[in-house]
């Protein structure tokens, strides 16, 4: 099999956002250390998770010692999001065999999906398997090497820092770039306020249920701008 | 938590999240995404983390506190201001840090 022109494109196409990627995956090895995670630890999860994002929340519900059912399913609810990547990019990935598909959907991150896509839409000519696995290759490489060299700084971190502050604040830059329009910000304050008034509840399942209750939300908003757009 | 039950724990993670990766992918042509679904999953970025971000700023020691004592609100705030205005991951997280280490050494005990 040759590698097509396209992969090298993909890899370039990455190279500017890693800026972002590299310090976030180091701080989720450092958070790994910081919750009582071994290098080995720290390094099979982040392989066979590969979700930053899930990942902190997992370490903050650890450091409250909340049960294993909860991690799981919080984790799952923040990652759903990939399957919405998954449904489109799916046309693009067709040409591959089942295996490949499976590693390509293995390799799928919010910025391998951001960059794939917009070029796809500015390039109809690229070869969109290649360019999408150069992409998303370069990202796990550079994600898994940094998560590495953090979770060796992580020992060098002490607790009295206050580093834990760090999970809220990359959730936070995460969210705003969420934001899109009205129904998405909707979604997001009725998401944070529920989960401020459930955070008595047990297990913290106040979060799960914050989550569903915040895209209901932004759901509700959009079929009412669609339905005032309709009747104008 | 033991160790095998943490690896039990990110197995049980890394599989979920495979499939959800992969479901839609493999599942091209035989079954597409109905459209309520994939309207719906547009809005778990933003109410998911900032269900995550909103307690974490007013709940800092396990119990509600709205007040100037309470300093990871504050940072919080200046975060927020940081990541609206840049969205970027690491500068928001330096000046969050920066801004409730600042506090805790000037106010703090």
């Amino acid at each position: 099999m040759r590698i097509n022109k396209d992969f090298y494109a993909g890899v370039r196409g990455t190279l500017p956002i890693l800026i972002g990627v590299i310090p976030f995956a180091m701080i989720t090895g450092v958070a790994a250390v910081s919750v009582g995670l071994t290098f080995f630890e720290t390094l099979g999860m982040s392989v066979l998770v590969f979700a930053g994002a899930s990942q902190m929340v997992v370490f903050q519900l650890m450091a409250a010692g909340s049960p294993w059912i909860i991690m799981v399913l919080t984790a799952w609810v923040i990652n759903l999001r990939f399957s919405m990547y998954s449904a489109t990019l799916a046309p693009y990935l067709q040409k591959l065999s089942t295996g490949q598909k499976a590693l390509m959907a293995y390799m799928l991150s919010d910025q391998a999906f951001g960059i794939s896509l917009s070029h796809f839409v500015a390039n109809e000519e690229v070869n969109h398997r290649w360019y999408y696995f150069g992409a998303a290759s370069t990202i796990w490489v550079a994600w898994q090497i940094s998560a590495i060299i953090g979770s060796l700084l992580g020992a060098l971190v002490p607790a009295s820092w206050g580093f834990d502050f760090a999970f809220p604040l990359s959730f936070m830059a995460l969210m705003f770039a969420a934001l899109r329009d009205r129904p998405t910000v909707i979604a997001a304050l009725a998401g944070g306020i529920i989960a401020v008034l459930a955070k008595g509840l047990p297990y913290n399942i106040g979060l799960v249920l914050a989550t569903f209750l915040g895209i209901a939300a932004g759901y509700i908003a959009e079929e009412m701008k669609t339905k005032t757009r309709v009747a104008q | 938590m033991s160790a095998s039950s943490l690896w039990l724990l990110f197995l049980a993670i890394g599989i979920g999240t495979f499939l959800l990766r992969f479901l839609f992918i493999y599942l091209f042509g035989k079954i597409a995404m109905p459209d309520w679904l994939r309207r719906a999953l547009r809005f778990v970025p933003a109410a998911a983390l900032a269900a995550l971000v909103f307690p974490a700023l007013t709940h800092p020691s396990g119990h509600l506190d709205i007040s100037v004592h309470n300093f990871r609100l504050l940072a919080g705030l200046g975060g927020a201001i940081v990541a609206w205005r840049t969205r970027n991951v690491l500068l928001t997280i330096l000046v969050g840090m920066a801004l409730l280490w600042i506090l805790e050494m000037v106010f703090g005990i």
